[in-house]
């Protein structure tokens, strides 16, 4: 059923697991590393893609790992951005609560949410996730009072978190929390990947009835995923409106859906990298083509298109598979 | 005015709303019930239509004829089949190579849709397109007038459901695509039917009701390159609450969306109509996963 195929043979030895997380870890490291030699632009470009890769990672979980295909992860993406947003603005909360306040409100929507779309398969999962992220789309548009509607609000820079002064205005500030969100979601996402939950996803994606037989819940492991990915949703969106100090109803349109699939497709389903080079060559891709056309989002479906057709693993999961990196989670 | 022409007017508007949407529905519903693939795409099929209809008015106009019935039925004949084009096309050189495998089709649906959708936008620019409608009747109803082209639009879509209805029982044609429904493997190995004919039929067959829908409504709301998400996503609320693949839980449904959404939009705001449509997707889940008229998931 799904669109990536399965996984090599992910017998393991000593020697691959220290490879697998030197390269794992190497990743932070050099964006760190790299990152003083940006130009202006490009370092802005880097925290926005980093945080964006938070969202695309745990659009991967459910779908690259356990194989399920949501158009409706924005939703958790907008919680986040509108209860760290609101929470900072309307209620005045200290930033740091007012992320978790986002990262909660995302967790409870997908809980909610998932509980009641898995009761569904296939299509009609892809159809009842797109729903409720419409409903909470057009919701954010009708209470305007409180969300600005569809030009959204200005969160005012930040410049004490937790009682210590910190200016989330800095460029480099932002970069520390936006590489230290990453991390922390590479880290979670390796880790439940290489676990057990992480062979019960990939074993849900492959054939349902076997892992019923071997006395697994399907639905509570379904709905772990699509909470996790929430979560990982909120706590992007959150950043995103504390960093950048903007709370847009954009976030929260079915685009949003759609661009994590892009991304996780771009740089391959259920590979724990992927996200992060699908959101950045993605990114690019977009930035320079809409200064030539307006109509820059034909690329996005040019490009879909053109995976599904020739590519369906992605640039990680073809190299993965050309190379036989089966240590390549 | 007093409550019940206010009543009347809601349910005469949600009648409309009803009639064109079951014809949208309809193609979407039949398009997953033979091949069992959802097209995401459905709804820039629709507003392939309502642009195209504008493009042959318009050139219909600038070719002297002033009249705007001829203009209307020229949009009536061309925009259909200019969207029918356009997905024999995407199913041959898309749908068909990932041989309906239902997620691929899915993520190829969504491409085909940003492709369609940014092609107009680069075409025809970002501007809202008016067409006339073929006749100026305004029906005076007491309380208030009601412009008889609308009335028009439910009669006109009423006969098309019903000669698709009899089509699909009645014609050698119907009974292929039914036997395709039913078993697409059986009806390939022992009724000799060429299946791949059959899909790319009914693919071309959903954009073209699609098209056909807009091509009715444009007269009354304006052609624009945004304008397919809103069918889109009310035809995936009727067909799932009608029951995917069943044609008559897809009627049954767009009546049921179609009034509701008619009436609440009157008392109270649209957006508000639109987030209780997606909570009524909701309730039918939790109660009855496979709609009103689906079948049972085996």
């Amino acid at each position: 059923m799904s669109v990536v195929a399965p996984t090599g043979d992910a017998a393991s030895t000593r020697g691959s697991r220290g490879v697998r997380l030197a390269v794992h870890a190497a990743v932070p490291v050099a964006i760190a590393l790299l990152y003083p030699l940006l130009p202006d632009y490009h370092q802005g470009n880097v925290v926005r893609i980093l945080l964006l890769a938070v969202y695309a990672s745990g659009y991967n979980l459910l779908f690259g790992y356990t194989g399920l295909l949501s158009l409706g992860h924005a939703l958790y993406l907008g919680a986040g951005l509108y209860g760290a947003g609101l929470g900072t603005t309307a209620l005045g909360l200290d930033p740091l609560l007012a992320w978790l306040l986002g990262v909660a409100l995302a967790a409870t929507l997908a809980l909610a949410v998932g509980a009641l779309a898995l009761r569904t398969t296939g299509v009609a999962f892809m159809i009842v996730t797109m729903m409720f992220a419409q409903a909470g789309y057009l919701s954010i548009l009708h209470w305007n009072r409180f969300t600005g509607g569809d030009e959204g609000f200005v969160v005012p820079t930040v410049r004490r978190v937790a009682g210590f002064a910190l200016d989330l205005g800095e460029p480099d500030v932002r970069l520390v929390i936006a590489l230290v969100l990453y991390s922390l979601a590479l880290g979670i996402c390796y880790a439940l990947v290489r676990g057990d939950v992480g062979r019960v996803w990939l074993a849900l994606r492959d054939d349902e009835e076997r892992v019923e037989l071997l006395g697994h819940d399907p639905f509570r492991h379904k709905l772990l995923a699509f909470v996790v990915s929430g979560v990982l949703a909120g706590a992007a969106g959150g950043a995103y409106a504390l960093l950048f100090g903007y709370v847009g109803a954009t976030f929260a349109t079915i685009q949003y859906s759609i661009l994590a699939l892009l991304w996780v497709l771009v740089g391959g389903a259920a590979t724990v990298l992927g996200p992060l080079l699908g959101t950045a060559l993605m990114f690019y891709l977009v930035d320079i083509l809409s200064g030539y056309t307006a109509a820059w989002l034909f690329a996005v479906g040019a490009v879909l298109v053109a995976l599904v057709l020739v590519a369906p693993r992605g640039v990680l999961g073809t190299l993965r598979h050309r190379f036989r990196w089966s240590w390549l989670p | 005015m007093d409550l019940g022409p206010y009543f009347l007017l809601a349910t005469l508007e949600g009648l409309l709303m009803a009639a064109v949407l079951a014809l949208t529905a309809l193609g979407l519903s039949l398009v997953f019930g033979v091949m069992r693939v959802v097209n995401v795409a459905h709804g820039e099929f629709y507003m392939l239509g309502a642009v195209s209809a504008w493009w042959v008015a318009s050139l219909v106009a600038q070719a002297g004829i002033s009249s705007p019935a001829i203009a209307f039925a020229a949009a009536l004949l061309v925009a259909p089949p200019i969207a029918g084009v356009v997905a024999l096309a995407a199913e041959r050189l898309i749908l068909r190579r990932l041989d309906y495998r239902p997620e691929p089709t899915i993520v190829a649906t969504i491409g085909l849709l940003y492709m369609i959708q940014q092609g107009v936008l680069t075409l025809f620019g970002p501007d809202a397109r008016p067409v006339r409608a073929p006749f100026d009747l305004r029906l005076d109803l007491y309380w208030f007038g009601w412009s008889g082209y609308k009335l028009a639009v439910i009669v006109f879509a009423i006969v098309l459901i019903v000669v698709a209805r009899w089509v699909l029982v009645n014609t050698r044609a119907g009974l292929i695509m039914r036997a395709t429904e039913i078993d697409t493997e059986m009806a390939r190995a022992l009724g000799g039917i060429d299946t791949r004919r059959v899909y790319a039929g009914v693919f071309t067959l959903g954009a073209m009701l699609a098209a056909l829908a807009a091509v009715l409504i444009v007269p009354i709301q304006q052609a624009h390159y945004l304008m397919g998400l809103d069918p889109l996503l009310l035809s995936f609320v009727v067909v799932i609450v009608g029951g995917l693949g069943s044609l008559r839980g897809t009627l049954v449904a767009a009546l049921l969306i179609g009034l509701s959404d008619g009436i609440v939009s009157v008392f109270f705001a649209p957006t508000l109509a639109k987030i209780l449509a997606t909570l009524l997707v909701a309730l039918v889940l939790v109660f009855r996963p496979q709609g009103l008229y689906g079948e049972a998931p085996r």
